[in-house]
C-alpha cells in the first residue's frame, strides 16, 4: 500500500513536470507579450529594451531553466501586470475560490446523493421522475446560460439576492448552484444507477434474510457500496471546481482564481498564467491522491490490492 | 407430534411483462423438529419461491403470494408466517429461521468484514453487547469449522475460499440458533471436494445442534447421505414426497425414476453415458389444466392430459402426484 502511494506520488510529479512544460512553452506560442504590454506607438527600440529588462529575448531553453529552478522554491515570477509575485495573487484569490468550490459541491452532494437513493430505491416513483429530471438537467443545462437566467430572475426581478461579488453569504448561492448544477447531475445519475445495483445484490438479499432493519440495510450496505463509485467522481469534479471557473467567476465577478486567469489571458501576464496553470494541475493531482486514499478506506479489496 | 412447520397450498405468482409466472402452485408440506427435508427438482421448478414465500423474501412486485398457510409452531405459540407484519417477519428472518443461499461468493457483503457480518445478526436478534457478541462470533467460527476464528474474525469474503466464505454463510444462518435452517443449493457453486465438506459440517450441526432443515438442491445424489425425506418439485408443483430410501428403492413418479436413472452410479462396472430426462422443462407461463410432466413422460395415458393428478399416499410416509403406478404397471385405481 505504501509502495502504491509512493508510486503514484512519482507518477504525480512527472505530470506535474509534463504539465509545467506544457503551459510555459504553449503561453509563449501565443505571441510576443512585449509587443502587447508596450504602447501602440513605442519605438522597436523601447520594445526591445523591455524585452531585454524582462529576460524574454534570451533562449528560450534558458527561460525555462530558469522558470524551472524558481518554481520548485514557489517564485513564479513577478505578475507583469500587478508587479506583485503571481504565486502570492494566486494564493489572494484562492479562498473565494475554495469558498465557491466547497458550496458548490456541497450542494451538489447534499441534493445529489439523497435524490440519486430515492430515485434509487422506488424506480419509476415520481420522486425517481425528479431525480432522473435533475441529472437530465444537471447534464444538459450549460452553466453560463443557468447563471444568468438565475440572475435576471432572483436577482433582478425577485432581488432576493446579489447578481455579483462576494459581500455577503448570499453572494455565494448563485454561483454555487450554477457550477454545481453538472456535478449534482452527474451524482444523482451515478447514485440513482449504483443503489438500483446494490439493491438487486445476493448480499442484500442476504442482509434482509438476517431479518436486519431497512434502515440499517440501506445505511450500511447499500450506501457503503453505492459510496465507491461516487467517491471518484467527487473527487475529480472538485479538483476542476479548485481550478475555478471561469464563466462562473466572470459571470458573477467572483473574485477567485476563474477570474484572475481569465484576466491574465487577457494581459498576455506569462508568469501569472503559469503559476496559475501549475497551481490547478497541482490540486487536481491532490485531489486524485486523496480519491485513491478515500477508496481504501471505503473498499477493503483496493486496500489489499485484491482489485 | 404436531410438525414444527406446517405448509398448506401454497400459491405464488409473479406477474411479469411476459405474462403470469406460476412459479408454486398448491405446495403442501409437513417439517418435522429435528429432521431434514430435501426438496429436489430440476432448475425453475418452484424451490427456491417456495422458501423465500415463506419468509416474505419474495421480490414484490413482481411476485405475489396468492395463497396458503404456513405455520410456525414455536415454543411461545404458533403463527402463520404468511400473515405476518413486515416487522413480525424481520424477528423470523436470521431469528427463527436461518438461511444459507447458494454462492458464497455473492451473498456476502465485499467490503465489511466477515466477522461484522456474522455479528450483526447477533445483535439485531439476541441484543448482544459488542463485547459478548464478538465472542460469541468467535465460537460460531470455530464451531463451522474455520481456522485461527480470532484472526479470520477482521478478515474480508474476497480473502477467503469459496468454501470458507460458505461456512460464514453457515455461521450467520445458525447464530441466533433458529428453529429452522433453510438452505437454498449451498453446494452447487462449491467444487466437488469441498461440495464433500460443506455438506459433512451440515452433517454434524445437524447432529450436534438438532438442527431442523430444508435442504434445496437439485442433485439427487447429495440427497442420500442428509436428508430424512425428500420432496420432489415439477413445475411448480409436488410430483413426490417420500423417505429417502423408500424415494430411493421405489420411485412411483416417472419423473424422479429418470432423476435416479440419471444419476451416475459409483457402485456399477459398466460406464454409464449420464442420461438425462429428455425434453425441456414445463412453460411456467402457461396455466396448467393436465400433469405438468404429460409432455415427457414415457407413460402418460390419456387421463394424463386432462387432469392434473393429485398427490396421494401409495404407502407410508409416501406420496405421489401420478395416475401411472410403476410398480404394477398400468393405471392406478381411483
Ligand atoms: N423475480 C422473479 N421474477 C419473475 N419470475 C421469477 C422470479 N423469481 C423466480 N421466477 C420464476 O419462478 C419459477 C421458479 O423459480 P425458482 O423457484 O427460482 O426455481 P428453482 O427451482 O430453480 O429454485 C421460474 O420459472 C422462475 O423463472
Ligand atoms: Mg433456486
Amino acid at each position: 500500500m505504501q509502495r502504491y502511494f509512493l508510486s503514484r506520488i512519482l507518477q504525480s510529479l512527472v505530470l506535474l513536470f509534463g504539465v509545467v512544460m506544457l503551459v510555459f512553452f504553449m503561453v509563449r506560442i501565443t505571441g510576443d507579450p512585449a509587443t502587447l504590454m508596450m504602447p501602440r506607438n513605442a519605438s522597436p527600440a523601447q520594445v526591445e529594451a523591455f524585452r531585454e529588462s524582462m529576460g524574454f529575448n534570451r533562449p528560450v531553453l534558458v527561460q525555462f531553466w530558469d522558470f524551472l529552478r524558481g518554481a520548485v522554491v514557489g517564485d513564479f515570477g513577478n505578475s507583469l501586470h500587478f508587479k506583485t509575485p503571481a504565486l502570492q495573487l494566486v494564493i489572494q484569490r484562492l479562498p473565494a475560490t475554495l469558498e465557491l468550490a466547497t458550496a458548490a459541491m456541497l450542494m451538489a452532494i447534499l441534493i445529489g446523493i439523497p435524490l440519486g437513493l430515492i430515485g434509487g430505491f422506488n424506480p419509476g416513483s415520481v420522486l425517481d421522475s425528479v431525480a432522473r429530471g435533475v441529472a437530465l438537467l444537471g447534464q444538459s443545462v450549460p452553466n453560463f446560460w443557468l447563471a444568468m437566467i438565475m440572475i435576471i430572475f432572483f436577482a433582478v426581478r425577485l432581488g432576493w439576492l446579489p447578481s455579483f461579488g462576494r459581500d455577503e453569504w448570499k453572494s455565494v448561492i448563485m454561483p454555487a448552484f450554477a457550477l454545481g448544477l453538472s456535478t449534482m447531475g452527474q451524482i444523482v445519475r451515478l447514485t440513482r444507477s449504483s443503489t438500483l445495483e446494490i439493491r438487486g445484490e445476493d448480499f442484500i438479499r442476504t442482509a434482509y434474510s438476517k431479518g436486519l432493519l431497512p434502515l440499517t440495510i440501506y445505511s450500511k450496505h447499500v450506501l457503503r457500496n453505492v459510496a465507491i463509485p461516487l467517491v471518484s467522481i467527487i473527487g475529480v469534479q472538485f479538483g476542476y471546481m479548485l481550478g475555478g471557473s471561469i464563466y462562473i467567476e466572470f459571470i458573477f465577478s467572483w473574485p477567485g482564481i476563474g477570474q484572475l486567469l481569465e484576466q491574465a489571458i487577457g494581459w498576455r501576464d506569462f508568469p501569472m498564467i503559469q503559476a496559475l496553470a501549475i497551481f490547478t494541475s497541482l490540486a487536481v493531482l491532490m485531489l486524485n491522491l486523496l480519491t485513491d486514499a478515500a477508496y481504501m478506506i471505503i473498499d477493503p479489496r483496493i486496500r489489499y490490492g485484491a482489485r | 407430534m404436531n410438525p414444527l412447520l406446517e405448509v398448506r397450498n401454497l400459491v405464488t405468482k409473479f406477474y411479469t411483462l411476459d405474462g403470469v409466472v406460476h412459479a408454486v402452485s398448491g405446495v403442501s408440506f409437513d417439517l418435522q423438529e429435528g429432521e431434514t427435508l430435501a426438496i429436489v427438482g430440476e432448475s425453475g421448478s418452484g424451490k427456491s419461491v417456495t422458501v423465500l414465500s415463506l419468509l416474505g423474501l419474495i421480490p414484490t412486485p413482481p411476485g405475489r403470494i396468492e395463497q396458503g398457510t404456513a405455520l410456525l409452531r414455536t415454543p411461545l405459540g404458533q403463527k402463520d408466517l404468511l400473515q405476518l407484519s413486515k416487522a413480525e417477519l424481520r424477528d423470523v428472518r436470521g431469528g427463527q429461521i436461518g438461511f444459507v443461499f447458494q454462492d458464497p461468493i455473492s451473498t456476502l457483503n465485499p467490503i465489511l468484514t466477515i466477522g461484522e457480518q456474522i455479528k450483526e445478526t447477533l445483535t439485531r436478534h439476541l441484543h448482544l453487547s459488542a463485547e459478548k457478541a464478538k465472542a460469541q462470533v468467535i465460537k460460531l467460527l470455530a464451531e463451522v469449522g474455520i481456522p485461527d476464528p480470532e484472526m479470520r474474525y477482521k478478515a474480508y469474503p474476497f480473502q477467503l475460499s469459496g468454501g470458507m466464505r460458505q461456512r460464514v454463510v453457515i455461521a450467520i444462518a445458525i447464530a441466533c440458533n433458529p428453529h429452522i435452517v433453510i438452505a437454498d443449493e449451498p453446494t452447487t457453486a462449491l467444487d466437488v471436494t469441498v461440495q464433500a465438506q460443506i455438506i459433512d459440517l451440515f452433517n454434524r450441526l445437524r447432529r450436534t445442534l438438532g438442527m431442523t432443515m430444508i435442504w434445496i438442491t437439485h442433485d439427487l445424489g447429495v440427497v442420500a447421505g442428509l436428508a430424512d425425506r425428500v420432496m420432489v418439485m415439477y413445475g411448480g408443483r409436488i410430483v413426490e414426497l417420500s423417505t429417502v430410501d423408500d424415494l430411493y428403492e421405489r420411485p412411483q413418479h416417472p419423473y424422479t425414476a429418470g432423476l435416479l436413472g440419471a444419476l451416475p452410479r459409483l457402485d456399477s462396472q459398466e460406464t454409464r453415458r449420464l442420461v438425462s430426462i429428455r425434453g425441456t422443462p414445463p412453460d411456467m407461463l402457461l396455466p396448467l389444466r393436465h400433469c405438468p410432466f404429460s409432455w415427457r413422460c414415457d407413460y402418460a395415458s390419456e387421463r394424463c392430459w386432462q387432469e392434473i393428478p393429485e398427490l396421494t399416499s401409495t404407502a407410508p410416509g409416501h406420496e405421489v402426484a401420478c395416475f401411472y403406478d410403476m410398480e404394477k404397471g398400468g393405471l392406478r385405481d381411483g
